[in-house]
């Protein structure tokens, strides 16, 4: 492998229904400051079936070019026949740095191409880099410059590695959603817009899809949300969460909730923040009744401002809680609600 | 029809997770299970055994202690278990454990493969779908719901939003959600007949149609450049007021950070 030949970021343009995922700008965000150390452009790769006509949007979050496979066999997500385009474009394109959401799509396509074309994969990453490896130098070992420094936590949240792919091209990511940032929409920008169809023959890997079941969701999406009022094991039972959606209204904030409330079975899964669960980021997360497992706090802890309410002293939630209330969070909640209430009327 | 369920013996991070002195992970005192997603994968292929007097082999890589895990899968009904173990396999990253688990699965026989979604120490998600493309398989991952159809697999394929019902001829491979199966326990008969039942144990030279520079930390694509425990943010102010005073803490704190 002459791994001169490399260049260029490329990203995933995962859609679903012909709606590009948000994960594909935050995508091009991080891949437009990877560019820029290295000196490239970045290359949108959207896959999917009459896809074309969302290059442009592309383009205006920051995609120098876009590549479009476009085939009909490609209308729902499958994994083999995305594997293949997706593999055929590092094929013909040789990409130094491919970058694909941690998404249920992602962690799926990612690994059965990197597999195909003998890559190295780094899972879930949360920050990316371009430095050197090794780090610093070692008697006896280049020291390649220029690499691409993935890092992402391991052990649920408790421990933290830096991984590089010196040897093999492309460098290959998945990135979780939610942690790098999108550029700024730039209406009226255009790409470089490239059609490519390597061709879709169906064999025994292609599976048939019977049926496909859509969730009916009527809540906001927790990952965009600016205050979040989450609810764990604490809570008591499902009915208790009245008392969060009320908070949530008063102070304009969408309620989320710990993996336990899932388990439980008293929020659906879309609502769950930690490692199994979503990322989020808000301005401010009030943590209620969550005492604070280590998987739950990786989903949060970049949270500008987390607010915890706990009866147990000793949770630790409280390790990461900038404002920490020992107390019963059925008189509390209730109480903060009303308060704000009158706060908010004495405003307008 | 013959299963066989890929499992893994990780250390127990749910609850149970210390710290040495200097603040970094002590894994030695950590507790061993075997990973949740797999478990469910081993139950869903009980369950087939169940039904359709399915065979059901585990099998795992690791070091030697790993045999625990598979006497725990026997205890718990499967009918066989094998145990990848050499020198020259550690340090492997999921190309090279997926290279090592294809390269055994090649020695047996199988219509369906199981793994667990992800294990709980990597979070990774990848050696399943992987260890189908070395076999050039079909890959069904995120299942959340199994049945057998004649040779053919029915499953349900959880996203984000939706799930997909998905038709797949086997051979196949389907990584487990633990939405598949609540694990069985043990039964004491179980567990007398596992303590004392045969484990195949196969090393380097039992692996078919692998290239030694694919195996080990030599065959692994990644590299770590840094590892370093994790450093948080650390605790703010903790208070124990009445329900009153903390409403007031709380509304004054959202004030003088001008979210109110």
């Amino acid at each position: 492998m002459n791994l001169e030949e490399y260049k260029g970021v490329y990203v995933f343009a995962q859609q679903v229904d012909n709606v590009v995922n948000s994960i594909a700008f935050e995508l091009i965000g991080k891949g437009k400051d990877l560019a820029a150390d290295l000196g490239c452009e970045v290359t949108a790769v959207l896959v999917g079936s009459d896809v074309k006509g969302l290059a442009d949007e592309l383009a205006e979050y920051g995609a120098d070019r876009v590549i479009v496979v476009d085939d009909p066999e490609l209308k729902e997500y499958r994994t083999e026949p995305y594997a293949h385009a997706l593999s055929s474009v590092i094929e013909k394109y040789k990409p130094e740095i491919f970058l694909v959401g941690a998404t249920a799509i992602g962690r799926d396509l990612g690994p059965r191409v990197s597999a195909r074309i003998h890559t190295g994969l780094t899972a879930d990453c949360t920050q990316l880099d371009i430095g050197d490896f090794p780090l610093n130098p070692v008697p006896g070992k280049e020291q390649k410059h220029n690499q691409l420094l993935m890092t992402r936590p391991a052990f649920g949240g408790n421990t933290i590695a830096t991984i590089a792919c010196p040897d093999f091209r492309p460098q290959m990511a998945t990135v979780r959603p939610g942690v790098m940032q999108k550029r700024d929409r730039q209406a009226g920008v255009k790409a470089n817009i490239e059609e490519f169809n390597p061709g879709f023959t169906p064999n025994q890997n292609y599976v048939e899809i019977l049926e496909v079941v859509k969730a009916v969701s009527e809540t906001v999406d927790i990952m965009d949300a600016k205050i979040l009022v989450s609810g764990g094991r604490g809570m008591g039972n499902a009915e208790n969460f009245k008392i969060l959606e009320d908070l949530a209204e008063v102070i304009g904030g969408t309620v989320s909730c710990s993996r336990a409330v899932v388990d439980a079975g008293w929020k659906p899964k879309d609502l769950q923040v930690g490692q199994t669960g979503k990322t989020v980021r808000p301005n401010v997360y009030f943590a209620i009744g969550i005492s604070g497992a280590i998987q739950h706090l990786a989903g949060m802890e970049e949270s500008d401002i987390i607010i915890a309410i706990n009866k147990d002293e000793t949770a630790p939630i409280f390790d990461v809680a900038d404002y920490g209330i020992v107390g019963d969070l059925n008189k509390i909640v209730p109480a903060l609600t009303e308060k704000l209430r009158a706060e908010m009327a004495n405003k307008n | 029809m013959k299963v066989v369920v890929c499992i893994k013996q990780v250390p127990d991070t749910k609850g149970g997770v210390k710290f040495n002195p200097d603040g970094t992970l002590d894994r030695a005192a950590m507790m061993t299970i075997m990973n949740p997603d797999d478990k469910a994968g081993l139950e869903a292929a009980l369950r087939l055994k169940d039904q359709y007097g399915a065979e059901v082999t585990v099998l795992t890589m690791g070091l030697p202690k790993a045999e625990d895990v598979l006497r725990e899968a026997m205890a718990m009904g499967a009918d066989k278990g094998v145990l990848v173990t050499d020198r020259v396999l550690g340090g492997a990253d999921t190309w090279a454990t997926s290279q090592t688990l294809a390269g055994a699965l090649r020695n047996m026989e199988y219509d369906l493969i199981i793994t667990g979604r992800q294990a709980i120490d990597g979070d990774t998600a990848q050696v399943g779908p992987q260890i189908s493309e070395h076999l050039n398989i079909p890959v069904i991952s995120y299942a959340q719901n199994l049945k057998i159809e004649g040779d053919s697999v029915i499953v349900e394929r959880q996203y984000d939003d939706r799930y997909h019902v998905l038709k797949a001829k086997m051979p196949c491979l389907i990584t487990a959600l633990a939405e598949l199966g609540d694990p069985r326990y043990m039964t004491p008969g179980g567990i007398f007949d596992a303590c004392k039942a045969e484990i195949t144990v196969w090393g380097r030279a039992d692996l078919k149609d692998v290239e030694d520079s694919n195996l080990g930390l030599k065959g692994s694509p990644t590299q770590i450049a840094k590892a370093s425990d994790k450093v948080r943010k650390g605790a703010g102010e903790k208070v124990t007021l009445d329900p009153a005073e903390s409403v007031d803490y709380i509304v004054g704190k959202l004030k003088e950070k001008h979210v109110i």
